[in-house]
C-alpha cells in the first residue's frame, strides 16, 4: 500500500531529448517537462529553424508593428536585443525546459549528440521528413547510441507514401484530413475562414502519451522503440462523427457554422452588448446551447418565458431544429441588450450551457483563469519585464505541476548540459564554446 | 490475437466517463492494450443516443458516435444511484489501477466514491477526474458544449471574418483536444503510481486545457500580455502572398506565408517571368497591400487552371507549404491514407464490418490493436462481475434488485 514519502513528479529522473520545431512537438515535450521529465531542447546557433523561436530570428521593428498579436506581438511592442527567446507564437511552450547548443553539421557536432543520446531516455522531433537522415544522426546512428532509446518522430503525413515528403503545419494536414471544408460559414466560401492548429494540439498531447507508454512497455521488456505519429492520422479522432457519417451511411457531411453536429437545438452565437466591432475586437458574443428539452427548459425561464417560446412545437428538438433560424433571431433580439459574463451567469443558473466568447485580451481577468492560477508573472532575460506567462495545466494532486524554470533562453542552460549532463572538462567546454558550439546569439548575419 | 501486447497491456481501467473527452481518453487507453470497464448508467453513455445512425434508423448499438470512442472497451451497466452498487463498486475499484471519471463535480463524492472515498479503500489507486471547470473553480458547477468551451477558453473568437460572428471547429473538436490532453494526464498518474508509488488525484479542467494548451489561445494571450494587441479575425477572405485558402480548378487549397521562402515559390509557379522583379523578393514584401493583390492577379490565373492534387503535387515538390482541401469522401478514396493502413475495420455484430480512423501513431514493440468492436450495451456485464468474484445467485440479485439496469 502507500506511501512513499516523496514529492518525485511523475517523469522524475527522465531524461528527454526535444528536437522538436513550431507547435506539435514542442507541446508534447512541453507536457512531459511539465510532469518531470529533464527535456533539453537541442538547438544550433548557426541554423535558424523557421516557426521554432519566431517567424525570423531579427523581425524589423517594422514587421514587429505590423503583424497580429499572436505572430507578432513582442514585449512591447518591440524586437528586443534577442527576438528568439521571447516571440510570442511560441515562448509559452518553453517552460521546464533546458536549452544546449551544438553545431550538429560537424563531426564534433554529432560526437556531442551521441554523448547526449547515450544519456537519454527519449527523444521527440517533427522535423520534415528525412531531416535527422540528412544531418547523420538517423534511425542506426540514435540506436547506436544507446540501444534502448525511444524515439518519437512526428511526420506530417508518415514516412512513406507520396506525401512523405510534404510540408506541412497543422492547418494543412487539417484542409487534407477533411477539417477545413467542415468548419466555417455555410453561406460563405471557404476562403473566408481562419486558421487553427487543433491537430498540433492532440498530435502534441498524443506525443506525450506515446512516449510515456512506451517507456511502460521498455520497463517491462527493456525494448525501446520507434514510434511514427503521423500528424494528420493523429487528427483523426476530431473530425469522428464525419468520418463515421461517411463510413456507415456513405454521407457527406457539410458545414453548418457553429450548429450541433448531434443536431440539438438551439445551438449557436448570440450578438451580446458590445462596445465595439470585429475590427476593434470590441464585439461581444455568447454561446449557448440547448442539449435537452429540460434545458430548454431553462433557457425559456432565463429569457422570462416569453409568448413565443412556449410554443408546444418548441418543446421537442425536433421541433426547434426545424426552426433554428427564427430562434437565433429572437434568441439574439434577446441577447443583445446585455453584459455576455451576465447572461453566462443567468443561463448556467438555469441549467444551460453558456459562455462568453472571449478575446485574448480577457483572459487574465477571468475569475476562473484566476482562481486556476493559469498564469504567473515572471522575468526572463535582458530586463524586458515582467509578464505573466502560462502555468502548467495539469492539476496532480500529490505533486503539483509548476513552473519549476521558466521559458528558457537559446542555450541558456549550456553549462549544466555540457559539465553535469555529458561530463565535459571546463577545458573541453571551452574549446566547444570556441569551435561554435556554445553560445546564446544567433549568427549575426541570420535576418 | 496478435503475438505483441500494447504498452498498456495488463493496466484495468475503471472507466465511469461520458460522451466525448473522457471516453477518447479511455479509447486511448483501450487501443494500446489496456483492460477497459466502461461503467454505464442505465440507458448507457449518452454518446449512443446522438448519431450519426448506421443507416439513418436511431438505436444504442446503432451510433457512429459511440462507435468511434468505445473500441476495445467492455461496458458493464450499473445503476450508481442504488445502495446494491456499492459493493459492485468496491470489487471495480479493488481490481483497478486507474479510474477515470468524467461525472459532474460532487455527484461520486455523493455516492461514496469520490477521490477522498476511493483514496481511503486503496492508498494506491489513481484518479483522474475530467470535468469543465474543474472542482474547484468559481464556475465548477458550470456546464459546457463544445461551442461553449471553444468559445470561452480556446481561440475562437479570432477565427472568421470581421463584420460576422466567429465560428468553431467541427463537431467537437475541442473535446478530443482535451480528451486527448486528458489521456496524457491520466499517462502521467500511472507512471506515477507506477513508478513513485504515489496515487494522485488529477483534477482535469477542460478550460483549463484550452486556455493554456496549444492551437493559437496561448500565442494570442502572450500576444495581448506582451504588446497590448488583440488577436482580431481576418478583415476578408484570404489576403495575403499566399496565406489562406484559394480557389484552384475543383475545389481550394491552403497556403500559409509562402513570401516568407520566395524562392520555392518561384520555384513551385516555374519561375515566371514576372516574378523576377526584386520588389517581391525583398523581406516583408508579402505585407505590402498592393503587392499582394499584384501577386495575385498573377497566382490566381495559375492556381484555377489546375486541380487541388496537381497543386498540392508541384508545392509538394517545391517545398512550399500547402494542403487541399478535401472532402471526407475524397479522404476515404486516398490512396496515400489505405496503403499506409490508416483505416481499421471493426466487426460489429449488427452494424457488419465498420471502417474508421485506425491508430493515432504507429509503435512497432507494442502496437494499436483493434481487439474489440464497441459492447453492446451491458454486454459485458456478467462476464466482469463474475471475474470480479460475484456468484451467478448473487449477480441475479443484483439484477432483481434493479442495480444492473434490466
Amino acid at each position: 500500500m502507500s506511501s512513499h514519502p516523496t514529492t518525485a513528479l511523475p517523469l522524475d529522473g527522465i531524461r528527454v531529448i526535444d528536437l522538436t520545431v513550431v507547435w506539435a512537438g514542442t507541446f508534447g515535450a512541453t507536457l512531459l517537462a511539465d510532469l518531470g521529465a529533464e527535456v533539453i531542447k537541442v538547438e544550433n546557433v548557426h541554423v535558424w529553424q523557421p516557426m521554432t523561436r519566431g517567424g525570423q530570428a531579427r523581425p524589423s521593428a517594422e514587421m514587429v508593428k505590423a503583424g497580429a498579436g499572436w505572430a507578432a506581438g513582442y514585449p512591447n511592442a518591440e524586437p528586443g536585443p534577442r527576438p528568439w527567446n521571447y516571440s510570442p507564437t511560441f515562448v509559452q511552450q518553453f517552460r521546464n525546459k533546458h536549452s544546449m547548443t551544438v553545431d550538429l553539421i560537424s563531426d564534433e557536432g554529432r560526437e556531442v549528440f551521441a554523448n547526449l543520446v547515450s544519456k537519454s531516455d527519449a527523444l521527440v522531433e517533427n522535423n520534415a521528413s528525412g531531416t535527422l537522415e540528412k544531418l547523420g544522426i538517423g534511425p542506426d546512428f540514435l540506436r547506436q547510441a544507446r540501444e534502448d532509446i525511444v524515439v518519437l518522430r512526428m511526420p506530417a503525413y508518415g514516412s512513406d507514401g507520396p506525401y512523405r515528403f510534404a510540408r506541412a503545419l497543422g492547418v494543412h494536414l487539417e484542409s487534407v484530413m477533411g477539417h477545413t471544408l467542415l468548419r466555417g460559414y455555410p453561406d460563405l466560401d471557404p476562403s473566408h475562414i481562419s486558421p487553427i492548429f487543433s491537430g498540433d494540439y492532440v498530435a502534441g498531447a498524443h506525443a506525450a502519451f506515446a512516449i510515456m507508454s512506451a517507456l511502460r512497455h521498455r520497463r517491462r521488456t527493456g525494448e525501446g522503440q520507434f514510434i511514427e505519429l503521423a500528424q494528420a492520422e493523429c487528427a483523426g479522432g476530431m473530425l469522428a462523427q464525419a468520418f463515421m457519417d461517411y463510413s456507415l451511411n456513405d454521407v457527406v457531411q457539410q458545414r453548418i457554422g457553429n450548429r450541433s453536429v448531434n443536431g440539438h437545438a438551439p445551438y449557436s452565437l448570440y450578438p451580446a452588448r458590445s462596445d465595439g466591432d470585429g475590427s476593434d475586437g470590441g464585439d461581444r458574443w455568447i454561446s449557448i446551447s440547448v442539449i435537452d428539452d429540460e434545458q430548454w427548459l431553462g433557457l425559456r425561464a432565463a429569457m422570462g418565458d416569453p409568448e413565443w417560446a412556449r410554443d408546444p412545437e418548441l418543446r421537442r428538438e425536433a421541433g426547434r431544429l426545424e426552426r433554428h433560424d427564427e430562434l437565433d433571431t429572437r434568441i439574439g433580439e434577446w441577447t443583445s441588450t446585455q453584459d455576455d459574463y451576465e447572461l453566462m451567469q443567468l443561463l448556467q443558473a438555469h441549467g444551460v450551457p453558456a459562455a462568453p466568447v472571449l478575446d485574448s485580451s480577457r483572459i487574465y481577468d477571468d475569475p476562473h483563469v484566476q482562481h486556476r492560477r493559469l498564469n504567473e508573472a515572471q522575468d526572463l532575460f535582458d530586463d524586458i519585464g515582467t509578464f505573466r506567462y502560462n502555468t502548467p495545466f495539469l492539476r496532480f494532486s500529490e505533486t503539483p505541476l509548476s513552473i519549476r524554470k521558466p521559458a528558457v533562453a537559446l542555450g541558456e542552460d549550456n553549462e549544466y548540459v555540457y559539465r553535469d549532463v555529458l561530463g565535459y572538462s571546463e577545458a573541453e567546454i571551452d574549446g566547444f564554446r570556441e569551435r561554435g558550439h556554445i553560445g546564446m546569439d544567433y549568427d549575426p548575419e541570420i535576418p | 490475437m496478435p503475438d505483441q501486447t500494447g504498452p498498456l497491456d495488463g493496466v484495468t481501467v475503471l472507466d465511469i466517463t461520458e460522451h466525448i473527452a473522457g471516453p477518447y481518453c479511455t479509447k486511448l487507453f483501450a487501443d494500446f492494450g489496456a483492460d477497459v470497464i466502461k461503467v454505464e448508467p442505465p440507458g448507457g453513455d449518452p454518446s449512443r443516443s446522438v448519431g450519426p445512425w448506421y443507416q439513418h434508423v436511431s438505436g444504442p448499438e446503432r451510433s457512429g458516435t459511440f462507435f468511434y470512442f468505445n473500441t476495445n472497451k467492455r461496458s458493464l451497466v450499473l445503476d450508481l444511484e442504488r445502495a446494491e452498487a456499492g459493493p459492485v463498486m468496491d470489487r471495480l475499484i479493488r481490481r483497478a489501477d486507474i479510474i477515470v471519471e468524467s461525472q459532474p463535480p460532487g455527484r461520486l463524492d455523493a455516492l461514496g466514491f469520490g477521490w477522498e472515498q476511493v483514496k481511503s479503500r486503496r492508498g494506491d489507486l489513481p484518479m483522474v477526474s475530467i470535468t469543465p471547470f474543474g472542482h474547484d473553480s468559481p464556475y465548477r458547477d458550470y456546464r459546457v458544449s463544445d461551442l461553449v468551451l471553444y468559445g470561452f477558453a480556446g481561440e475562437m473568437y479570432s477565427i472568421g471574418v470581421q463584420d460576422r460572428e466567429p465560428v468553431k471547429m467541427y463537431g467537437t473538436a475541442s473535446l478530443v483536444e482535451c480528451g486527448s490532453a486528458a489521456a496524457t494526464a491520466a499517462m502521467g498518474a500511472l507512471t506515477s503510481a507506477e513508478l513513485q508509488g504515489l496515487a494522485q488525484h488529477v483534477d482535469f479542467s477542460m478550460a483549463d486545457a484550452q486556455f493554456n494548451g496549444v492551437d493559437r489561445r496561448h500565442a494570442a494571450t502572450m500576444g495581448w500580455e506582451y504588446a497590448g494587441r488583440k488577436s482580431l479575425r481576418a478583415p476578408g477572405p484570404a489576403a495575403g502572398m499566399l496565406s489562406g485558402v484559394y480557389p484552384c480548378a475543383d475545389g481550394y487549397v491552403e497556403f500559409s506565408g509562402a513570401a516568407i521562402r520566395i524562392p520555392r515559390l518561384d520555384d513551385m509557379l516555374g519561375s515566371p517571368e514576372w516574378l523576377q522583379d526584386e520588389k517581391w523578393w525583398r523581406p516583408g514584401a508579402g505585407l505590402n497591400p498592393e503587392l499582394v493583390e499584384e501577386f495575385n492577379a498573377h497566382f490566381l490565373p495559375w492556381s484555377l487552371q489546375r486541380t487541388k492534387r496537381e497543386v498540392w503535387s508541384e508545392a509538394r515538390e517545391a517545398r512550399v507549404l500547402c494542403g487541399p482541401l478535401f472532402s471526407v469522401d475524397e479522404l476515404f478514396e486516398d490512396t496515400h491514407f489505405s496503403d499506409r493502413g490508416f483505416w481499421a475495420t471493426a466487426t460489429h455484430e449488427e452494424l457488419g464490418d465498420v471502417q474508421i480512423p485506425g491508430r493515432p501513431f504507429m509503435m512497432p514493440a507494442s502496437p494499436w490493436s483493434l481487439r474489440r468492436p464497441p459492447p453492446k450495451l451491458g454486454e459485458h456485464t456478467n462476464e466482469i462481475l463474475s471475474e470480479s468474484g460475484f456468484a451467478a445467485s448473487e449477480i441475479e440479485a443484483l439484477r432483481a434488485a434493479g442495480a444492473l439496469g434490466e
